[in-house]
């Protein structure tokens, strides 16, 4: 499952944020509809949840998931006025299944707002449909950078982009881990290498030297590139793409006696890193990710709350972007507290929205984008990737 | 690009010669079976991967954590006997089941071919599915397994100033030559050895002359099974870590330095693999890493416009191989 999460975390990127504008749109229908309608019948608004639940990725979109019904049930709970109904739609991840899940949603479950989708390509063709029907979504992990872009109207992530990813690891590789040359490696897949080429553009505009290197994510013997890094002698090496490689690289890199600093992206927080790289090698490895996942409630109280209720709930740790799920969700509860019931108001409702969150503050630009754009740092430590701090103050020796 | 190519000379020479040791001990299977049955063994690369696979087991058996020294070259010995033994095994089993039914009824070639293809994905599915689960009792997809640095690497066992070899390096080198050494005397003096030359020169005169064409075809697939099995625990030395379908990518650089060097030719499956080796370093030192396929395959169809039968010419027989 961990080493099916990395996969999952990049299509979740991308189907979340569709995900969150088909659920958005979905509810707008709804509550532009009638309102008797199941969607706006006065005690009751639908709130959709689009993502892989069934298929080959749904490792990574099981903890949001969970983490929306942990919210939501949660608000339930208190009684309120107006109740929030959750309804969960499995697009495996693929767009097209996600399209016809997303028209259903808007015109059969009238839904009032939609979280999800989970991966970036499910929220490409899902946000012209939630676009139309007017229906709020908040994706809790699509990063691709290019959704922001869209002009969309409905459309929200509370998870940072890969920009954002980016620009976070340049500040702690300058800032804290105090770098001079950074060596960029990739495997040459689109995730990959548009993290790798936006971090040494980024640090480069910081004064770090750099160097790249792409390797074969099917090959085995990395020494090349190992060679490159030894000549270079860089502080930090850099790897974009997912664990088994990564692993892989880490190793032969300690192996060939590079001594420096070792970092990875959101593709490689899984504990499938660690047992790739062996884990007398792993130790000190760095992670820089977009979510929270923070038990212990180092960055705030709530977050360990979050945690503990999440264990009791569900009766596993808390996960990948299950912070985020959590947050989508309570961007929909805080709209519904307020009396919006219908998407439009819904809508109008987040572009005001500030509310603390478990992860971050929930607060949206114009775009949709989350307004602050924290990037989390990871750090192997025994057989467990804990949790740092925020890249702008983890400190690392 | 230039100086890249002279400050990382050494060491891309020395990881050269450790990735082409492997090229060459495994190339050496494809060689040997094509030298006497005109075949292709595709399936020679999961041998490997069966291989690599005994030996993982064998070095977790031992339960041995960062061993250096002799103690390490000890170990590696085991595993390669271990592991060519089940290569071998293998080999043997693959033959007589795949291709001997097709041989006895006069199968065309093609039906041999498509035999090889199948039991090559036989293999990668039964490892894939049911024997890594049953062996290693992981649930963990394609076979995969966490790294449990059984060996403890130096970087330095040998240092004259810019020359530094690695202890895994220097054995999997060194290992790798010996083995050759071992089958090039096999060949070339012992009976049964004759008995490989002459069927590769003339099969029809070599059963007219005494020779028991069935034993022969069944050394040659164990002969390569065992050189597979060996490359595969020195992979294992190198990279701690293997899965089902590890032999693909090197079965088809195997495969290349089997035609670079002279397909049916013991030595120039030696000279093709360190050659091949060389190549993806110096290519990946000079234009990046991801040129090393592009350097490799470029010098590769080169060699065999100017020499269509590889570097050392194509039969067993001919360089007495």
């Amino acid at each position: 499952m961990e080493r099916l999460g990395t996969l999952r975390r990049n299509k979740m990127r991308i189907t979340g944020a569709v995900a969150v504008s088909a659920a958005l749109a979905l509810s707008a229908v709804a509550c532009g509809g009638d309102d008797s309608d199941s969607g706006g019948n006065g005690n009751e608004v639908t709130i959709g949840f689009m993502g892989d639940l069934t298929g080959t990725d749904s490792g990574l979109v099981i903890p949001p998931k969970q983490g929306a019904l942990l919210a939501i049930e949660q608000y339930n709970a208190t009684n309120p006025k107006v109740k929030i109904k959750f309804k969960t739609y499995d697009s495996q991840g693929k767009p097209e299944q996600a399209t016809s899940l997303a028209l259903g949603a808007v015109k059969n479950d009238k839904i009032a707002g939609l979280i999800g989708p989970a991966f970036s390509g499910e929220s490409q063709s899902v946000g012209p449909i939630l676009e139309e029907a007017k229906i709020p979504s908040v994706s809790p992990s699509a990063t691709n950078i290019t959704l922001g872009d869209k002009g969309w109207k409905y459309w929200h992530r509370v998870v940072a982009d890969d920009a954002a990813q980016s620009a976070g690891v340049a500040n702690f590789v300058m800032n804290s881990a105090k770098a001079k040359k950074v060596f960029l490696v990739s495997d040459n897949q689109d995730y990959g290498k548009g993290l790798a080429d936006a971090i040494e553009k980024a640090v480069k505009e910081k004064g770090a030297q750099t160097q790249n290197d792409a390797v074969d994510d099917k090959g085995t013997d990395y020494s090349s590139t190992v060679n490159k890094v030894n000549q270079f002698k860089p502080d930090v090496v850099y790897f974009g793409g997912y664990y088994s490689v990564a692993g892989r690289l880490f190793k032969q890199l300690r192996e060939g006696g590079y001594k420096g600093k070792m970092m990875s992206g959101d593709g490689s927080l899984a504990t499938g890193l660690i047992e790739g790289t062996g884990q007398q090698n792993a130790q000190g490895t760095l992670i820089s990710c977009g979510c929270l996942i923070d038990p212990e409630g180092k960055t705030n109280p709530k977050a360990k709350k979050f945690a503990d209720d999440y264990k009791a709930k569900f009766n596993s740790e808390v996960a990948i972007y299950s912070t985020e799920g959590f947050d989508a969700a309570t961007a929909f509860i805080e709209a519904v507290k307020a009396g919006k019931t219908k998407p439009e108001e819904i809508n109008e409702f987040l572009k005001t929205i500030a509310a603390p969150g478990v992860g971050k503050q929930i607060k949206f630009a114009d775009n949709g984008e989350l307004a602050t754009q924290d990037i989390f740092i990871y750090q192997v430590e025994g057989n467990k990737l804990p949790l740092l701090g925020n890249s702008n103050e983890a400190k690392v020796s | 690009m230039l100086d890249d190519f002279i400050n990382q000379f050494w060491p891309s020479t020395i990881d050269g010669l450790a990735l082409g040791a492997i090229y060459a001990l495994l190339a050496l299977g494809y060689t040997m079976v094509y030298g006497v049955l005109r075949l292709i063994n595709f399936a020679h690369a999961d041998i490997f991967m069966v291989g690599t696979f005994a030996a993982l087991w064998t070095v977790r058996s031992l339960g041995v954590s960062a061993v250096g020294g002799f103690a390490l070259v000890g170990v590696v010995v085991l595993t390669a006997v271990v592991a060519g033994a089940v290569a071998g095994g293998g080999a043997m089993l693959l033959e007589v089941t795949a291709y001997r039914p097709l041989r006895k009824r006069g199968a065309s070639r093609l039906a041999a071919l498509i035999s090889a293809i199948g039991a090559s994905i036989f293999i990668q599915q039964l490892f894939a599915t049911v024997v890594v689960h049953r062996v290693f009792g992981t649930s963990k997809e394609g076979g995969k397994l966490p790294v449990d640095e059984h060996f403890k690497k130096l970087t330095d066992v040998v240092d004259f100033g810019p020359i530094q070899i690695s202890n895994d390096k220097l054995i999997v080198f060194v290992g790798a030559v010996l083995m050759m050494i071992a089958l090039d005397q096999f060949v070339n003096r012992t009976k049964l050895g004759r008995g490989i030359r002459s069927t590769a020169q003339d099969p029809e005169t070599a059963v007219l002359m005494g020779v028991n064409i069935d034993r022969v075809v069944s050394v040659t697939f164990v002969v390569g099974g065992v050189m597979a099995g060996v490359a595969a625990a020195l992979y294992i030395l190198r990279f701690e870590q293997t899965n089902y379908f590890v032999g693909f990518l090197l079965g088809i650089k195997a495969f290349t330095a089997a035609v670079l060097g002279g397909i049916g030719n013991i030595r120039g499956a030696l000279a093709g693999g360190f050659t091949l080796g060389l190549l993806e370093m110096y290519g990946s030192s000079l234009f990046g890493s991801p040129w090393r396929d592009v350097v490799a395959f470029t010098v590769l169809i080169l060699v065999l416009m100017f020499r269509p039968t590889g570097i050392l010419g194509e039969s067993l027989q001919q360089a007495r191989a």
